[in-house]
């Protein structure tokens, strides 16, 4: 059978999700930020929530994903997403709302507005893309740096005495009252692919039926700022990015309530 | 006996050359090209070996751009 009879006579086994419009994406080549931006599509378009999701934006590379998903979106200040998410929730509590945020965003100048946000229980889910740089400025240090991690601002790779240590976001988030749901995932494997995106979905379910905040972070690959291949990114990824921010879930109320 | 077969259509003009669909596939169907590159300069995937393909999907999930779209089919 030649390749035209088996796409004119086969069945469709995989093709990119519809809320992922044409607009050719801005991301460097093998981005992690292209394959979530897909996960989060397929996702709201099996909830049935395409006119019912809202998405917050800040600063970071990850910003224009207004441009390319098909929900509302408003885009936010630098490290603002949280709170701009907050009054649109409590504004129109029948929507999906959610931020998408960069580690330098929700971490950096925006830590104060993650924890307090999440810590208030809103009805929101934070993506958080961990990527252990600051990717669209031209890779500074941010607080998810690895020790030892070459930056251009730790030319001499991170130091604990002179830059602190790497901030586990996502385990301060599991130890507040406020959260429902908090999950480490990645997309770097078809298998990867496959969890975080179970675990995206059940953040959105849990967020909409208010039992608190969710956040579900992605380690994710910034090949420019790491300045590698994004074969080679995806590598380092998951050699030396899983060991410091291990993978799963942190937190999770709703096993709680079944047991 | 019966065979999977797969077949994949590849969005070039989107494709930016990253080659995580090619070490993703577990059937070497893929590679990026040597001879060509698209209008934005990018040495595209292509799919050099298609009578490999099982259809797997492996390379469209991986593929940050959307760029893969795969179809596929019992042989009998
Ligand atoms: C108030 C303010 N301060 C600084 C900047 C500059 N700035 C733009 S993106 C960015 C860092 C983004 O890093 P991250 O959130 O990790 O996103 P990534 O690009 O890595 O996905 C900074 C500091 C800005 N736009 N606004
Ligand atoms: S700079 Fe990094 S985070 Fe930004 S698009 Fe390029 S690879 Fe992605
Ligand atoms: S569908 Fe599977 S076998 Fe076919 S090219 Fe893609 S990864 Fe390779
Ligand atoms: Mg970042």
């Amino acid at each position: 059978m030649t390749k035209e009879e088996i796409i004119q006579k086969g069945s469709l086994a995989y093709e990119k999700p519809s809320l992922l419009n044409n607009n050719t994406m801005h991301y460097c080549p093998g981005c992690s930020h292209g394959v979530i931006h897909k996960l989060i599509a397929e996702v709201i378009e099996e909830m049935g929530m395409a006119d019912k999701a809202i998405g917050v934006s800040p600063v970071g590379c990850g910003v224009f994903i207004y441009k390319y998903l098909d929900i509302d979106f408003q885009e936010a200040a630098h490290g603002r997403a949280p709170a701009l998410a907050t009054g649109i929730k409590r504004v129109l509590p029948d929507r999906l709302v959610f931020t998408y945020q960069g580690d330098g965003d929700a971490a950096g100048i925006g830590g104060n507005e993650t924890l307090h946000a999440l810590n208030r229980g809103e009805g929101i889910t934070i993506i958080f893309i961990n990527n252990a740089i600051y990717g669209m400025t031209g890779g500074q240090m941010s607080p998810m740096t690895l020790m030892g991690q070459v930056t251009a601002t730790s030319p001499y790779g991170r130091e604990a005495a002179i830059h602190g240590y790497p901030l586990k976001l996502a385990e301060i988030a599991a130890q507040l009252e406020g959260t429902a749901y908090v999950t480490r995932q990645s997309v770097e494997s078809v298998a990867a692919i496959r969890k975080a995106k179970l675990a995206l979905k059940k953040a959105f379910q849990i967020s909409m039926e208010e039992k608190g905040s969710c956040l579900v972070e992605f380690v994710g690959t910034c090949s420019s700022g790491w300045k590698m291949t994004p074969v080679d990114a995806n590598k380092w990824m998951s050699e030396q990015m899983f060991l410091y921010y291990p993978k799963g879930d942190l937190k999770d109320i709703t096993k709680k309530e079944k047991s | 006996m019966a065979k999977i077969r797969g077949a994949v259509v590849i969005d070039q003009d989107r494709c930016k050359g990253c080659r995580l669909c090619v070490v993703a596939c577990p059937t070497q169907t893929l590679a990026l090209s040597t001879t060509s590159v698209n209008h934005r300069g990018y040495a595209f995937s292509e799919d050099v070996n298609p009578d490999a393909c099982i259809g797997c999907s492996s390379c469209a999930q991986v593929c940050p751009d959307g760029c893969i779209t795969v179809y596929k089919i019992r042989e009998e």
